[in-house]
């Protein structure tokens, strides 16, 4: 709990640096890499984050020691020399996309381990240093190291926000941009230069092997939650800096421990989340929606079963009839019916189930609708009479309001339907 | 150069290990699954630690299973967040690998001190250690080295399940709709393949790290895949491209004093890319206009 105080009051102005440090560049990452995600191109970065191991060690092999200017240099350029190669090798060669990131990827962290297992035998001190940017380790961020870091996690942030709609336009519709008169050609190049500077900073707290999720996951969790870009983007900076502060601490109170896979974890724990709670696209609120659906279109066919016999002359309805016209499906009958009961929507008197005024209307709503929508199809679209109830069996549950008062103002408020069936409005006897 | 029992041994391993990674990924490869394996290779990493943590050794059954485990639920997670989630494939596969192998770095930071396994041993392997890691009997009697037998062992497990399922590897990587059609289970052929790729990255790791087993998958397959459009000849290129990188990439990191399994990769990526271009370079008059003709795309 001490240790908890003791990092949350920033009494130690190097933990107040670490804590902005990690923030801003884990919101930079989060913007570019949502950007990203909504081009599909979020493996791109990973192969990025795998690439920049050579420079890295091509950059202190030159300055001899762990310098920010020399390593941000050298992981910039190889970042951008395998993103170049990327995009020569697919459109000069006819290997999928999949298989050019992937060769990337690995053949750029070969090198790199090449180099890494050079400098360790070359039994250089500041060695030690090297190694925190396989896993990374936040802590290690220093007051100098911050200016540079969170210098460039600013600029990528303010760019981003200022050349919001030609971004947009180039993940949403490149051509529409170009036929537009947008040099579009551009724009995708400072994108990747913005994606790559991303990952060289972000290299510092998560390490190159797990930099991909600080890119995918936040723009992937947030896009869970809302449809709209700003919001997106706002919530995506959300996850990323929250998590990179909590793995930050986790490694903080536990010294040895690398920073980037608790950020990781901490990520996708956001990320599962948003996959399975958050509201309308979340995988359990689908669920939820889905069974209502099927449960009221049951309610929906069961109550214009019941109408359909009173129409044809029937007056009471056995219980036993309406399990029979479901056949293999008594028990959801049987559940349906008592829902129906307990809404006040049905009567069930010795066995025999009738309308309560409220059910007969609601009935006859859902057989209005039905028929109406048969004589749309079968007036405005030329459909024949035959064929046009199986839309009309799936339309009759989803028509709202407004659509049916539309309907009837455009047939002209009309008594039957293609088959000659009477449409039952409100008032009419049955 | 007088014959070097190890070098040969070490060279012999590698060419093992890289053509039964090779012999996978071509179909990998084929599938469009390319970084499926990659996730996979990161992905087996906590099934590694645990089995390792289980059987107290690397040598037990446990780190196998484990591994293999891990490598299909991978696969399976993917699928979900896929199919039930309605994530892109894209984002499905970066949020999965990147979590298992982050679950798999902490776990082996906190049973440092009881398992003999760090994080450099994960990522890169070490083959050069191979010839005095030797497989000791009961009786006493040594055998040679450990890492040699398994990546033999692997290669002929390998070997026998694409030779049993070729036909049906075959015909669901080109056409999987077809393969559904004839009653192909393409989903248990796929599933079957990821368990291959998995149990030979568990396999493979310990001598090439689980980064560098993904190279092998990929960078051979889709090297033979730039001069080649025939499947089989497809396999032959991409084993002696196998051969050829253990050879070079051995006597590479001999000279600059490196490790072998990078310099391996390095020397793959240095024919991989010199293919591209010497490729995208070649005028057509030398072959005609062929290049217009993509037989093996779908």
């Amino acid at each position: 709990m001490s240790d908890f105080l003791y990092f949350f009051t920033f009494q130690d102005s190097s933990i107040a640096f670490v804590v902005i440090g990690i923030t801003l560049l884990g919101i930079g990452s989060a913007y570019v890499g949502t950007y990203s995600f909504l081009d599909k191109k979020a493996l791109l970065g990973d192969a990025i984050s795998h690439a920049v191991l050579p420079g890295i060690c091509l950059g202190f092999m030159l300055a001899g020691e762990k310098n920010p200017i020399y390593i941000v240099t050298g992981a910039f350029l190889s970042g951008a020399l395998a993103t170049f190669l990327t995009s020569w090798l697919k459109s000069n060669t006819r290997l999928s996309d999949d298989a050019i990131i992937a060769s990337i990827l690995s053949i750029f962290f070969g090198f790199g381990v090449v180099l890494l297992t050079v400098i360790q035998k070359s039994g250089n001190p500041e060695m030690a240093g090297l190694n925190q940017f396989i896993f990374g380790n936040a802590i290690a961020i220093l007051e100098e190291d911050l200016y540079i870091y969170g210098g460039l996690a600013i600029l990528i942030i303010i760019t981003l926000t200022a050349f919001r709609k030609e971004f947009s336009m180039l993940v949403f519709n490149a051509d529409f941009g170009k036929s537009i008169g947008y040099p579009m050609g551009a724009i995708r190049l400072v994108f990747n230069v913005l994606m790559i500077l991303a990952v060289v900073i972000g290299i510092q707290a998560i390490g190159v092997v797990l930099m991909a999720a600080l890119l995918i996951a936040p723009g992937a969790a947030a896009r869970f939650w809302t449809d709209k870009l700003g919001k997106l983007l706002l919530i995506a900076g959300a996850f990323s800096a929250v998590s990179g502060i909590l793995g930050t601490y986790v490694s903080f109170v536990i010294p040895q421990m690398p920073t980037g896979p608790w950020v990781v974890v901490f990520l996708s724990l956001f990320a599962f989340a948003s996959f399975l709670f958050a509201p309308k696209k979340g995988v359990l609120s689908r669920f939820i929606a889905r069974k209502y659906y099927l449960k009221k279109t049951h309610q929906d066919h069961l109550l214009k079963l019941i109408y359909h016999g009173l129409e044809s002359g029937k007056n009471s309805f056995p219980i036993e009839e309406i399990y029979e016209s479901f056949p293999y499906r008594k028990r959801q009958t049987k559940h349906t019916i008592d829902e129906l009961l307990k809404t006040d929507l049905l009567t069930l008197n010795q066995g025999l189930i009738d309308f309560t005024s409220k059910g007969k209307s609601e009935a006859k709503r859902i057989v209005r609708l039905h028929r109406l929508w048969e004589l749309y199809l079968n007036e405005y679209m030329n459909i024949a009479p035959d064929h046009v109830h199986d839309s009309a069996e799936k339309l009759e549950h989803i028509l709202t309001p407004e659509l049916e008062a539309l309907l009837e103002n455009r047939l002209n408020y009309p008594k039957l339907d293609p088959h000659q069936e009477a449409i039952p409005r409100d008032n009419d006897e049955l | 150069m007088s014959f070097d029992q190890n070098a040969f041994l070490i060279i012999f391993t590698a060419s093992l290990i890289s053509i039964s990674c090779g012999l996978l990924g071509v179909f990998m490869m084929l599938r469009k699954m390319s970084m499926t394996g990659d996730a996979i290779s990161h992905a087996v990493l906590p099934g590694i630690v645990i089995g390792f943590f289980v059987s107290g050794s690397q040598r037990g059954l446990e780190v196998i299973i484990g591994a293999g485990i891990l490598g299909i639920l991978a696969t399976l997670i993917i699928d979900w967040l896929k199919n039930k989630a309605k994530v892109q494939l894209d984002a499905s596969i970066g949020i999965t690998f990147t979590l298992l192998f982050a679950i798999g770095i902490i776990l082996i930071n906190m049973l440092a001190y009881k398992v003999d396994l760090d994080q450099e041993c994960v990522l890169y392997g070490e083959i050069a250690y191979l010839p005095i890691d030797l497989w000791i009997t009961d009786a006493g009697f040594s055998m040679g080295p450990r890492i040699t037998y398994l990546a033999v062992l692997n290669l002929v497990l390998v070997s026998v399940f694409i030779f049993l399922l070729y036909k049906e590897l075959n015909l669901t990587s080109f056409d999987e709709n077809f393969g559904l059609v004839i009653g192909l289970p393409a989903g248990a052929i796929n599933l079957a393949l990821m368990s291959m790729v998995s149990y030979t990255t568990v396999s493979s790791f310990e001598a090439v790290g689980a980064i560098l087993v993904v190279a092998l998958l990929v960078v051979p397959p889709a090297t033979a895949f730039l001069w080649t459009k025939k499947l089989t000849s497809l396999i032959k290129l991409t084993c002696a491209l196998g051969i050829f990188i253990a050879i070079t990439g051995y006597y590479m990191a001999y000279l600059v004093d490196s490790s072998i399994a990078g310099m391996m990769v390095a020397v793959g990526g240095i024919v991989f890319l010199g293919s591209a271009f010497v490729k995208s370079i070649k005028p057509n008059w030398i072959f005609g206009t062929s290049t217009s003709i993509k037989p093996l795309e779908n």
